[in-house]
C-alpha cells in the first residue's frame, strides 16, 4: 500500500515540474489541467483536462507529461478527461500572482461572469500601471485562452487571460 | 431512436463544427485587421476541437473502427451532413460575420441543451466544455452585426445584403426530419421548434440593435443533411483532404 502511495506521489513531484508550453513560467498543475494521478491493476493513470475544445498546446502538454510519466513508469499511461469542462476557476492563486508579474492579467472572479463578455460589467485592471481604465481590443488574442487589452492610462497594451 | 440514428446525430454536429472552422481558417492571413485575423482563426481552431470531440463520438456510435481523422478526410462531400450554410463561400467580411451570426446563435441553443439536457453523456462532456467558447462566438459575431449595421451607410448596405442573401440557408436550421424527431423524442436533441423560437428571439435582438431588417423569406434552403450539397462544399473538401488522400499514411 504504501509503495503503491510512494509511486503515485514519485510522478506527482515529477509531472507538477511539466510547464505550459504557452506560459512557460507556470505548470500545467498550476493551471488545473492534471485531474489526478492513479494507480490501477499496477499501471499509473494520470488524468489530463484540456483547457479549450481546439488547443493546439494540449498535445504538446500530452505528450510533455507522458515523457515526465515514462521517466519513472514506462507503463504509465495519459488520460484525457473533458467533463467535468475545465474552467479558469481552477487555476492557483500562485499563478495568478505569476500571471501578473508576467504582464498578463489573469481571469477574475467566478468564471460564469458573462457581462465580461458583452465587455460591460467589471474592468479588467491593467498588470503593470493597476489602472481600470482598460479597453478590450479583441476577446481573442495570440492563444485560446487570451483576449487582447490596451491600458488608457499607461497606454500598455496587455492580455487578459479569459474566464471560462 | 436506432444506432444508426444516434450515430448521425454525431456526424452532423462534428460536420457543422468541421466545415465551419474550415472556412473560417481560410482567412488566416487575408483578415481585414490583424485582430479579426487572430480572432477567426482562434474561433476556427474551438470549432476544430469541437468537431473532433463529436467525431470521436460518432466513430464509437458507428462501432466499425472509423476514428475522428478518418471521419474528417475519407468521406465524400455526398456522406457530409452539415447544414448547407457552413459551407458557404467565406464572401466579403460582412457575409463571413452574418454567417457566424447567424450559426452562432443556433449553436448557442443547440450546444446549451446538448451540455444540460442531452441523454448522451459523451456528446454532453464535448458540449459541456464547447458551450463556454460558444458563448465567445456569439458575443464576437453579434459585435460584429452592430458595427456594420449601425456603422456607415456602406457598411449597412452590404451586411443587410449579406443578411438577404443567407437568410434562407438559416431557414434549413429548423427543418427537421425523421433523425431530428427520433433525436428530440429520445431526448438525445433539442426539439427544433423550440430552438427556432429562442433563435429567432436571440437573432432579431441584436437586429434591432443593429438597425437592420430581419428578413421576410419563409423558404428555405435545404439538403446538407441528407448529403445533397452545393457545389461550394467539394472544393472544400478537396482542399482540405488533399494531404490525407494523398499520402494516406502520413503522420505527424
Amino acid at each position: 500500500m504504501d509503495n503503491a502511495k510512494e509511486r503515485v506521489n514519485r510522478v506527482w513531484d515529477l509531472i507538477r515540474q511539466v510547464m505550459d508550453p504557452e506560459l512557460p513560467f507556470l505548470s500545467v498543475d498550476d493551471m488545473g489541467m492534471i485531474r489526478g494521478v492513479r494507480l490501477e491493476q499496477d499501471q499509473i493513470i494520470v488524468t489530463l483536462t484540456p483547457t479549450y475544445s481546439g488547443c493546439p498546446a494540449t498535445d504538446v502538454i500530452s505528450s510533455d507529461v507522458r515523457s515526465a510519466l515514462h521517466s519513472v513508469e514506462p507503463t504509465g499511461r495519459v488520460e484525457l478527461a473533458l467533463s467535468p469542462p475545465w474552467t479558469t476557476d481552477w487555476i492557483s492563486d500562485g499563478a495568478r500572482r505569476l500571471m501578473t508579474e508576467h504582464g498578463i492579467a489573469p481571469p477574475e472572479g467566478p468564471s460564469a461572469d458573462r457581462a465580461f463578455l458583452t465587455g460591460q460589467g467589471k474592468s479588467i485592471p491593467c498588470p503593470r500601471c493597476k489602472s481600470t481604465h482598460t479597453t478590450m481590443v479583441s476577446a481573442f488574442g495570440s492563444t485560446a485562452c487570451k483576449a487582447h487589452f490596451t491600458c488608457d492610462a499607461c497606454l500598455e497594451p496587455f492580455e487578459h487571460f479569459k474566464c471560462i | 431512436m436506432t444506432a444508426e440514428q444516434h450515430f448521425q446525430v454525431a456526424l452532423r454536429l462534428g460536420d457543422d463544427a468541421m466545415i465551419l472552422g474550415q472556412r473560417l481558417a481560410e482567412w488566416c492571413g487575408h483578415g481585414p485587421v490583424l485582430e479579426e485575423d487572430i480572432a477567426m482563426s482562434n474561433i476556427a481552431l474551438d470549432l476544430l476541437g469541437q468537431a473532433r470531440g463529436y467525431y470521436s463520438r460518432a466513430g464509437a456510435l458507428e462501432g466499425l473502427g472509423r476514428d475522428e481523422d478518418q471521419l474528417a478526410f475519407f468521406r465524400t462531400d455526398q456522406e457530409y451532413r452539415n447544414h448547407l450554410l457552413v459551407e458557404r463561400p467565406n464572401g466579403h467580411f460582412g457575409d463571413t460575420m452574418v454567417r457566424q451570426f447567424l450559426f452562432d446563435a443556433f449553436s448557442l441553443e443547440r450546444t446549451q441543451f446538448l451540455a444540460n439536457q442531452t441523454v448522451d453523456e459523451d456528446m454532453a462532456a464535448v458540449a459541456a466544455k464547447a458551450v463556454k467558447e460558444v458563448r465567445y462566438h456569439f458575443s464576437h459575431s453579434s459585435q460584429w452585426m452592430l458595427r456594420l449595421g449601425d456603422g456607415t451607410e456602406e457598411s449597412h448596405r452590404k451586411v443587410q445584403q449579406s443578411l438577404d442573401d443567407l437568410w434562407p440557408y438559416a431557414g434549413e436550421f429548423f427543418v427537421a426530419d425523421d433523425i431530428d424527431e427520433a433525436a428530440s423524442l429520445a431526448g438525445l436533441l433539442p426539439d427544433l421548434s423550440h430552438v427556432a423560437h429562442a433563435w429567432h428571439a436571440r437573432v432579431s435582438e441584436v437586429l434591432i440593435q443593429a438597425t437592420l431588417q430581419k428578413p421576410t423569406t419563409t423558404w428555405s434552403q435545404r439538403g446538407g443533411k441528407h448529403g445533397i450539397h452545393s457545389e461550394h462544399l467539394g472544393f472544400l473538401l478537396a482542399e482540405m483532404q488533399v494531404l490525407p488522400r494523398t499520402y494516406p499514411d502520413a503522420a505527424w
